[in-house]
Formats: C-alpha cells, sequence, structure tokens
C-alpha cells in the first residue's frame, strides 16, 4: 500500500514509522522548514518539504497512485482542503483526516471527509467508559452506514431486569448483540435472563439512545457510581 | 442585498466600504479587533455609524457566523489572509448555509481554477500579477 501522510509532527511521523515497519511505501509531507529538516536524517527520500494543500506538491508525492491519503497537521481547514483534493480531484479511495477543534466536526462532516479522527473525541469517550456516568458508552459509530453500537450497564432498578430477551420488545433498529457478566462475555439466546449488573452491547439506529437507556438504566447512573 | 464579508484585511475592508457606499447592508466578519480600524480609516463617520456591522470572531466557528448573519446573506465573500480558511468557510457558505452568490479570494492560481470548476466563484490576485507582469515584459509596439 502506498500512503502520503500531511503533517509530519507526531503523530504523522509515528504513523509513517509504524506504517513503514509493516512494509508500506510511505511519503510524509511537511511544510514547515526546521520540522523538515529535523525528519529528514530519519526518513530521507521518505519525506518532502511542502504544503501538501498544493496540488502540485501532493502530485510531486505521487498522488495519483495513492490508495490513502492521511492529513494530520495542527491546522484542520489544511487537512480537510488536503482530502478533499485527495478524493474529489485525484479519486484517491481513502482518506483519514485528524481533527484538531472538536468543534469543526462538523465541517468535516459537511465537505464529506471521512473518517475524521479527534484525539479530544478519543479521549472522552475511553473516559465515558471508564466513568459510565450517563450508563450509555458509545463504542462505535459507523456514519456512512448509519448505525452505532453502544454500551449500557444494567442498573437495578431497569425494568428488564429478570427478563428474558425473548420478552424484551426493543424498538425496530435496535439489537442485543452481546452481554458482559462478571469477567466474560457471550451472545445471548433467546432464553438469556437479563441481570442488575450486567453490560449489554447493543447495534441501534442513531438517534434510538435515549429510548434504550430507558430499558436497562432508566435514571441514568448505574447504583454503582 | 446583504453582504457579508469574513476577513477585513486591504481588500475585504475596501469592498466592505464601497459596498455599504453602494447602498448594500454590510457585516463584517473578522478575528481581530483591531482590523475594524480600517474600516473607519477615511470615513467621515464610523463604520457603525454609516450603518454597518462589525463582528469580532473566527470565521470557522459557527456561532460567529450566525451572529455576524450568515443566515440571511445574499453574498459570501472570503477574504482572509488564509487560501485555506477562505475555501473551508465558502464551502460552508454555500453547502451549509445556501448563501446564493459565494465569492473566495485564492491566492493560488492552480487551487483557484480547481475549485471555480467545482462551483465556486474564486478570484485569485497572484493570477492577475503574475498577467499583468507578463503584459509588462511584453515588447512595446514600435511606434
Amino acid at each position: 500500500m502506498y500512503a502520503i501522510i500531511a503533517g509530519a509532527g507526531k503523530v504523522g511521523r509515528n504513523l509513517a514509522r509504524e506504517l513503514i515497519s509493516k512494509e508500506h511505501e510511505v511519503t510524509l509531507i511537511e511544510s514547515s522548514r526546521q520540522c523538515y529538516l529535523a525528519n529528514e536524517d530519519e526518513f530521507e527520500h521518505a519525506v518532502q518539504y511542502g504544503d501538501a494543500t498544493e496540488l502540485w506538491v501532493l502530485e510531486r508525492a505521487g498522488i495519483q497512485r495513492a490508495d490513502l491519503v492521511i492529513a494530520v497537521t495542527g491546522d484542520d481547514e489544511d487537512n480537510i482542503l488536503t482530502c478533499q483534493v485527495a478524493k474529489e480531484k485525484y479519486l484517491c479511495d481513502r482518506v483519514i483526516a485528524r481533527v484538531n477543534n472538536p468543534r469543526n466536526h462538523d465541517h468535516f462532516r459537511l465537505l464529506g471527509i471521512q473518517p475524521a479522527v479527534s484525539a479530544t473525541d478519543l479521549i472522552l469517550r475511553l473516559i465515558e467508559h471508564e466513568v459510565p456516568r450517563y450508563g450509555l458508552v458509545h463504542l462505535l459509530a459507523l456514519e456512512e452506514e448509519r448505525l452505532e453500537i453502544i454500551e449500557l450497564e444494567v442498573s437495578p432498578d431497569a425494568p428488564t431486569v429478570g427478563e428474558r430477551i425473548s420478552d424484551i420488545a426493543l424498538p425496530e433498529g435496535s439489537l442485543i448483540i452481546s452481554v458482559l457478566r462478571g469477567r466474560s462475555g457471550f451472545v445471548p439466546k433467546p432464553d438469556t435472563v437479563i441481570e442488575a449488573g450486567d453490560e449489554v452491547l447493543l447495534v441501534l439506529d442513531p438517534g434510538l439512545e435515549e429510548a434504550i437507556t430507558t430499558y436497562f438504566a432508566p435514571n441514568g447512573a448505574p447504583a454503582a457510581f | 442585498m446583504f453582504v457579508l464579508i469574513v476577513g477585513a484585511g486591504r481588500v475585504g475592508s475596501a469592498v466592505a466600504k464601497s459596498a455599504l457606499a453602494d447602498g448594500h447592508d454590510v457585516s463584517v466578519l473578522d478575528e481581530d479587533p483591531l482590523s475594524h480600524e480600517r474600516l473607519d480609516a477615511g470615513q467621515s463617520r464610523s463604520w457603525e455609524d454609516s450603518g454597518g456591522q462589525f463582528t469580532v470572531g473566527t470565521a470557522l466557528e459557527t456561532d460567529a457566523l450566525i451572529q455576524a448573519g450568515i443566515e440571511r446573506a445574499d453574498v459570501f465573500i472570503a477574504s482572509t489572509a488564509g487560501d485555506n480558511t477562505n475555501l473551508v468557510i465558502a464551502q460552508i457558505a454555500q453547502k451549509r448555509f445556501g448563501v446564493e452568490k459565494v465569492v473566495v479570494r485564492v491566492m493560488d492560481p492552480a487551487r483557484a481554477d480547481w475549485y471555480r470548476e467545482q462551483g465556486l466563484q474564486t478570484i485569485s490576485p497572484t493570477k492577475h500579477a503574475i498577467e499583468m507582469f507578463q503584459s509588462a515584459l511584453e515588447p512595446e509596439p514600435v511606434s
């Protein structure tokens, strides 16, 4: 695979190292002279000096044959534009963009730049995972497929405690895919009985979170918290 | 017409003043409060007294754009110092807020051309400068 990475900061540089160690071909593009020179010794011909939002710079890096373009500079506008021209002008199938300011996430979405990864959002998600304040954790959002996977801790006062899966009438567009109990997880059968303290994983259509929460954690925070 | 201009540098502020003088409603958004001085310079009345609007804010912040009146803008002009900022906010104006006429300054002639093909009205001062230098270099006709 041939990957072009815009931005040779901490993220870009380490991504490049990983991809090269997995025997992929990589070109790093860096627009700061100082940062470029700092990386030249290590990456040699695999790092180029230039502004990755400029067309000739992308062409010099061989964007026409790139399988993947990753824009991880510290500037959201730059990341948006690099990915936009990669996709729309050079017809690169796969782009990945870094979102520096989570408030700009909407702009990435509006201009069709997906996936867009924000470190702040990732860390927030981890915090949610460690501290399930609202009982609900987003595990994965498949935006193009319009599906998400969530995890919910079943609170003792939930109406589903003691119910068999087959007797729980969940809203259309939701499905229990796994139950974590104690230290292990299993795929539930119709006669699996939900217990307080279970963690249930569900796949849902977006927007059903609140409805689902009333089934498993009606008062938000689980008792343990 | 309601004209929203983002970026009150030399170009943005001059366009803002002439649009206001032509009787349009003009709102200017700039992240630097001091850029307001450019709007007042050489005028007998202050920008606000002449009917202009000025908002301090970053163009990428949706709230700032809304405060500056993007929802009722007929024309959106992106004239900040950054090509990439201009291209992103111009597309936000067009795609998210449905502004009818969006004009964007792009210094880089190559991207000005490509984004024009994609439906943005781009203006490239660099391109004009290149053309003028080229014509200045042409031999003078012998009289």
